[in-house]
């Protein structure tokens, strides 16, 4: 189990109504490929973040499926158009089972 | 000048999805067409370990995209929702070597688009 | 003789080189690549120096009586001295070393007395490059460039002090390190002051930092991991496109992308006035205009200064006029405040830098897109004493000339190759990994498309020869490689021992450069060395 699982997100505190936002998130994560092996030439088991999924407001963002080419430490940019304050909820899934979970809201006036 | 940084992902053990395979799973064998797709990513990548991308296609419902020189092809499904403010994303990725990346958009009419970018992984060294 | 020299130095005067009839409203002062060069050197410019695709017999693509003819420079003038390789030897009897930077103080001053206002940019690669510059990282410099009044600068071997010693200096800096394409690692965000409006006699002026756009690749990334650089061009467009937003009448980049990159980002980007070009160290005697755009490469190592004047009127650049200052040590005037200071800088090392380790009676230069004398002399250096059948050197273009006759000091070896990861290391590569290698750099110099060119000349190799082919593509150009000494062919499947060092990679052992080229010195006493023909070059 991947250690030390921090999501982190970057969302503005407030906007105008019909506003396209930038939002900006990481986890710490080794993504570890499945593909590399150890000092005994074993393959070390993939274990990698598989999944992201944003909703704002009780509706769908972005739902990611992720490859082990995706970086350690995954980072992802997208935008959101807001046309009311509401709650934003970040969902990552690890192969281990693990989800974490950020929310975080944003003011519209 | 001349020793490389980080050692880039090794060989897959087993076959895995071929470009091919991927591309015609997500397509279903419909025809991909140039353009409409807007792929960004560096010439040469500071770190092949973590290479900025972005994509973007108007009216996208899904982007695959897919590094066509490493072991394992894929890196990427995307989906917007109704609450996206753009049918774009960026995120880093892993390249195993220099080769084309490919963003294959499914619009929402159902038709395919697709773009790529050559990036060059670079063993590095030296300078003015 | 000097004679000779005493006629050449008479059609040379400080009021001659100063001598510009001042124009327009604006003037900006250019220096750039000056690689800690305090004190007068030599420096040989290029014989080869080889454009591709579009770039191909256009300045600074262009050597020799070529470059002579091109800019109606007479043979034997102080010009064709000062910025060709044509007639070096005897023309460096004629006309002295160049630079130093008491020098440059004078020609800054005596600018600076005719219009109070212009602004002195200074395009990176400042910090590093000597001696005391690697002792007192990068401190001796940073107190000369703050006395001489700069207002703003651009970066690249600076960091090569690491993120922690370049946020010192800049914490200090009484003027902003600016760069517009370095972005932290982490959140993607521009991490340094991106522009600096000036005002200037009633002119606003915009003045981008763009800083060398290849870092972590060129250099050891792991000495700088918070920051990400690359050209950027959209963001270049957008700072442009603020700055205009913001009401300013000239947009100027002081830029270290290197003389073809800047060509191509002149074309791209719409709306820049002037870019102040840096890193590709070309001395080009006259601006160069790509559309709108003109541009300015200013040399290297202290040998001169850019003055531009320019007529600036509601937001609209309406002409410009130019000069390439060349440095003449023996005829400008040495400024006696900056004097005492550069002497201050070097006097804890005065004796470190003055030991004479040997001689030369040969000109050791570097400055080529193939192996100079200098570097021919520090793979031998390599060769004997890591006991290797390969040597590969970097192909930097910083590193002054020594003349035959010289001396050959401590500061001098120094000079060739000084830096902060300067461990020669020893490996085993096979005939394989070292076509890829060679394959690898010669793309980053000889890629027809200027955004995959880093700046650099060719890895500079001791102990192989080898043929290029400059029409080809990556993993094509090299043939033919074998080892010099007995002309053998390299298997791609056999191992072979190599030296080198300046690598990228962060556990690379072994001693440091210099004192593996000193003590190959002290070994040989008098260093006797010819080019060498170990390169076949076509397809040009
Ligand atoms: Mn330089
Ligand atoms: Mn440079």
């Amino acid at each position: 189990m991947a250690k030390n699982v921090k999501p982190r997100v970057k969302v503005p505190k407030s906007a105008k109504p019909g506003d396209v936002i930038t939002l900006k998130t990481l986890i710490s994560h080794p993504m570890e490929s499945g593909q590399r092996k150890d000092a005994d030439g074993n393959i070390i088991p993939r274990e990698i973040i598989n999944r992201f999924v944003v909703d704002f407001a009780g509706q769908n963002v972005v739902d990611v499926t992720m490859e082990p080419a995706i970086s350690t430490n995954p980072y992802f940019e997208f935008e959101v158009k807001v046309d009311q304050a509401g709650e934003f909820t970040f969902t990552w899934y690890d192969d281990d089972g693990s989800v974490y979970e950020e929310k975080q809201s944003i003011e519209v006036a | 000048p001349v020793l490389a940084q980080d050692a880039a992902p090794a060989a897959a053990q087993t076959p895995t999805k071929s470009v091919e395979e991927w591309i015609a799973e997500f397509t279903g064998g419909s025809e991909v067409q140039e353009g409409g797709v807007t792929l960004t990513a560096p010439e040469i990548a500071e770190n092949g370990n973590t290479v900025p991308i972005s994509v973007s296609a108007e009216n996208a419902a899904e982007i695959l995209v897919l590094a066509t020189g490493n072991p394992t092809p894929g890196v990427a499904t995307i989906k917007f929702g109704p609450a996206a403010g753009a049918r774009q994303l960026a995120t880093r990725i892993r390249l195993a070597e220099t080769q084309d990346v490919m963003a294959i958009a499914k619009l929402e009419d159902g038709s395919f688009r697709q773009a790529k970018s050559n990036v060059k992984v670079t063993i590095g060294g030296c300078g003015g | 003789g000097r004679w000779g020299r005493l006629a050449a130095q008479q059609t040379l005067s400080q009021d001659k080189l100063l001598e510009f009839d001042d124009f327009g409203n604006v003037t900006l002062i250019h220096i750039t690549d000056v690689h800690a060069q305090l004190k007068p050197i030599w420096f040989r410019e290029p014989a080869v120096n080889i454009g591709v695709g579009d770039a191909k017999g256009r300045p600074p693509h262009v050597t020799g009586m070529d470059f002579l003819q091109m800019f109606g420079i007479p043979p034997g003038s102080p010009d064709a001295y000062a910025m060709t390789c044509e007639d070096f030897v005897a023309l460096a009897a004629e006309y002295g070393r160049m630079g130093g930077m008491d020098r440059v103080a004078t020609v800054v001053k005596a600018i600076r007395a005719a219009r109070p206002d212009s602004i002195l940019l200074d395009g990176g690669d400042t910090w590093h490059g000597s001696y005391t510059s690697l002792k007192t990282r990068g401190q001796d410099m940073v107190n000369v460039m703050n006395a001489l009044g700069v207002d703003a600068m651009t970066s690249h071997w600076e960091w090569t002090y690491g993120t922690e010693r370049v946020n010192e200096i800049v914490g200090e800096l009484p003027f902003p390190f600016l760069g517009a394409n370095i972005f932290d690692v982490e959140w993607d965000e521009p991490a340094f002051e991106p522009y600096k409006i000036f005002e200037k006699g009633g002119v606003r002026i915009g003045v981008i930092g763009q800083a060398f756009p290849y870092m972590p690749i060129a250099n050891p990334r792991w000495m700088f991991p918070e920051y990400s650089f690359g050209i950027r061009e959209e963001r270049m467009q957008a700072v442009v496109d603020e700055l205009r937003e913001e009401g300013v009448d000239l947009v100027v980049c002081l830029s270290h992308n290197g003389f073809d990159v800047d060509y191509k980002m002149a074309g791209r980007v719409k709306g820049i006035d002037v870019i102040l070009s840096g890193h590709t160290h070309d001395a080009v005697p006259e601006p160069v205009l790509i559309g709108q755009t003109v541009m300015i490469a200013s040399g290297s190592n202290g040998k001169f200064v850019s003055r531009l004047d320019l007529d600036v009127r509601d937001g609209q650049m309406l002409g410009f006029r130019h000069k390439l200052i060349p440095i003449f040590s023996d005829v400008i005037q040495p400024d006696a405040e900056m004097a005492a200071l550069i002497d201050s800088e070097r006097a804890p090392y005065q004796a470190e830098l003055d030991e004479v380790v040997g001689k030369t009676e040969s000109l050791l230069y570097r400055r080529g897109n193939f192996n100079g004398t200098w570097d021919d002399l520090i793979c031998d250096a390599m060769r004997a004493e890591r006991d290797t059948q390969i040597a590969l050197s970097p192909g930097v273009r910083w590193g002054p000339s020594l003349v035959p006759g010289d001396d050959i000091r401590r500061e001098d070896i120094h000079n060739a190759t000084s830096m902060t990861y300067g461990q020669c290391y020893r490996t085993e590569m096979t005939g394989e990994t070292l076509k890829t290698v060679m394959e690898d750099v010669a793309d980053n110099i000889f890629n027809p498309d200027p955004y995959y060119q880093q700046g650099g000349d060719m890895v500079r190799v001791g102990g192989i020869a080898y043929a290029i082919d400059l029409s080809k593509p990556m993993g094509q150009r090299i043939s033919r490689l074998t080892l010099s000494d007995t002309g053998e062919e390299i298997e791609p499947s056999k191992s072979y021992t190599v030296a080198g060092w300046a690598s990228v990679n962060e556990d690379t052992e072994g001693p440091q450069i210099w004192d593996v080229v000193e003590s190959h010195i002290r070994k040989t006493g008098t260093v006797k060395l010819q080019p060498r023909d170990t390169v076949t070059v076509s397809g040009i």
